[in-house]
């Protein structure tokens, strides 16, 4: 089922000049949608527009039908739509406990502890590291905590903008699988990737984007068989 | 005499300090100096001069100089100043966010500074005034070591206030937020917390807080319409001494202006006590621009 519509999108920083030049998307529950692109393709620009952070100056979201235009920015993640940016992606000066105790301060009162319990018992390290400032984790314990901090309020779609930048392959391969793990519940993911081969291996579908535009959509490992697009779009890497 | 002087710096240096709170959480906040601060000191103290009359007079308190009616309207001041801050940004400042730049703003802080202080000067004129006319007690705590009561009840007021801040920041779903917003407003707004009510709790609060500093400064020195203005200086140095946006820094930066302000006295002579903010601040700006417990620019 269609729990994410995006029609027509365009969306940019400046008045009349559109970074995201009319995207149409949608995303099911359980699926994971990789968008790829060159660089300055427009990816990240249209992820903080899913988010609430860019303007949107023409189109439509949805999410589960109800549309997200109208929602500010700090209430979209009520309405199911979680959200981990590219960078600073965490609280340094607040502890691993504090991040998520941030996060969880939408839910219920009588909710909170066990959806943070929830978060700890699924990404054991941080759980280790509760006490410690999340300025001074590693870059992987960063991104398991950026993706925790989304994930705490039970969000019905989850957008990640290059969760495994900068980060060695076995730990790429890592939040990829739970990324899996997350989409296996239900949630439907989002992922801008730069990692083109590891990101497409576990994608059910996958999107280019170019200058704004989507300009090739298809199964994940079919685009990786097309030398074309792996030559154009993929920067080789997966050739 | 090093007693004496620590305990007259340390006195001083807590009302700096929490003056100073609301003026490095609005920076680290919203990312300007706001020199209309000092100005929430002096509303707050003169709010309490008006409402502890209202309140009548009843009988000082044991050794101190002033009775509850003056607690009640510490508090009054507080609530009452709070509400001042609230009011300046929803009328100047949070429509200059949305438009200009951080150097409108500063300038717009000048002039709401010269606006709120006249309007003192204006009703009260420019005499001081006391919260009361006794002769406040000194009590000899030790060999060379005096301090009134009423130094001693401020002092233990203001730490207590220090206090409960930093419980707020660190235990509170609301200082949590307020530290998230602070950090990074856009990740913030993803984790779910509208930047504008936090902008306003942070107001309150540091109008709240700066009232309190200036009750104080009226109970142990006077009340003049001057007395905000006049503690801007210490009030930034302290700031920057902590830390911009750091509240613990802010705490610290206070104490050490104020013990700093009380050694000059015998050391220079009491003319250049009002230079000792100014040279504390050079002198670290020159060191360390980020401050004792400043993170980031
Ligand atoms: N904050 C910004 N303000 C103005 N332009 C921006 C901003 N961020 C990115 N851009 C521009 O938008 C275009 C797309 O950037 P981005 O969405 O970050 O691309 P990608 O994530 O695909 O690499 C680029 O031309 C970039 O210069
Ligand atoms: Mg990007």
């Amino acid at each position: 089922m269609t729990r994410l519509e995006l029609r027509g999108l365009v969306a940019g920083y400046e008045p009349g000049l559109p970074i995201v030049r009319g995207v149409d998307l949608s995303l099911a529950g359980g699926e994971i949608l990789v968008l790829l692109g060159p660089n300055g393709a427009g990816k990240s620009t249209l992820a903080k527009a899913l988010a609430g952070l860019v303007p949107v100056a023409a189109g439509t979201i949805t999410l589960d039908g109800a549309s997200l235009l109208d929602v500010p920015a700090h209430a979209r993640i009520r309405h199911g739509l979680g959200f981990v940016p590219q960078t600073h992606n965490i609280f340094a000066a607040l502890s691993v406990a504090e991040n998520l105790a941030v996060a969880a301060a939408i839910l219920p009162r009588a909710a909170r502890t066990s959806r943070i319990g929830a978060m700890l018992a699924m990404f054991p390290d941080l759980a280790a590291a509760r006490r410690r400032a999340a300025g001074l984790l590693s870059g992987g314990q960063r991104q398991m905590l950026a993706i925790a901090r989304a994930l705490i309020a039970s969000p019905a779609v989850l957008a990640l903008d290059e969760p495994s930048a900068g980060l060695s392959p076995k730990l790429v391969a890592m939040v990829l699988a739970k990324l899996r793990e997350i989409a296996v519940g239900g949630v439907a993911v989002l992922l801008v990737e730069q990692n083109a081969r590891a990101a497409l291996a576990v994608a059910d579908r996958a999107v280019i984007l170019v200058e704004g535009r989507v300009a090739h959509e298809g199964a994940g490992a079919a685009l990786l068989d097309d030398p074309h697009v792996a030559a154009l779009y993929l920067g080789g890497r997966a050739a | 005499m090093i007693g004496q002087i620590l305990i007259d710096g340390i006195t001083s240096g807590a009302m700096i300090g929490l003056g100073a709170i609301g003026l490095t959480l609005t920076y680290g906040l919203l990312r300007f100096a706001n020199f209309a601060h000092g100005e929430f000191a002096t509303w707050g103290a003169y709010l309490a001069m008006l409402g502890a009359g209202a309140f009548g007079g009843a009988a000082p308190i044991g050794a101190l100089t002033f009775g509850w009616p003056l607690v009640v309207a510490l508090m009054v001041a507080m609530a009452l100043t709070a509400l001042l801050a609230l009011a300046l940004d929803a009328a100047l400042f949070r429509r200059l966010r949305r438009h200009g730049n951080a150097i409108v703003l500063v300038i717009a802080s000048f002039g709401a500074s010269l606006a709120l202080r006249s309007a003192i000067e204006f009703a009260f004129g420019p005499e001081p005034y006391y919260y009361t006319t006794d002769i406040a007690m000194t009590l000899r705590l030790a060999p060379g070591l005096r301090a009134t009561a009423d130094q001693l009840v401020v002092l233990a007021a203001a730490l207590v206030l220090m206090l409960a801040m930093h419980v707020l920041l660190t235990r509170t779903p609301l200082g949590r937020a307020m530290r998230a917003v602070s950090e990074n407003p856009d990740l913030a707004r993803l984790a779910g917390i509208d930047p504008a009510r936090i902008v306003r709790a942070t107001w309150a609060i540091g109008g709240a807080l700066a009232a309190a500093a200036g009750v104080f400064l009226g109970v142990t020195v006077q009340l003049r319409p001057s007395m905000g203005f006049e503690l801007l200086l210490p009030l930034f140095a302290a700031a920057i001494l902590g830390g911009v946006g750091s509240v613990p820094g802010a705490m610290l930066g206070g104490l050490v202006i104020g013990i700093a302000e009380a050694a000059a006295v015998p050391l220079a002579g009491a003319q250049y006590r009002a230079a000792v903010a100014f040279v504390v601040l050079l002198a670290m700006l020159l060191v360390r621009p980020r401050g004792l417990f400043g993170g980031r620019e």
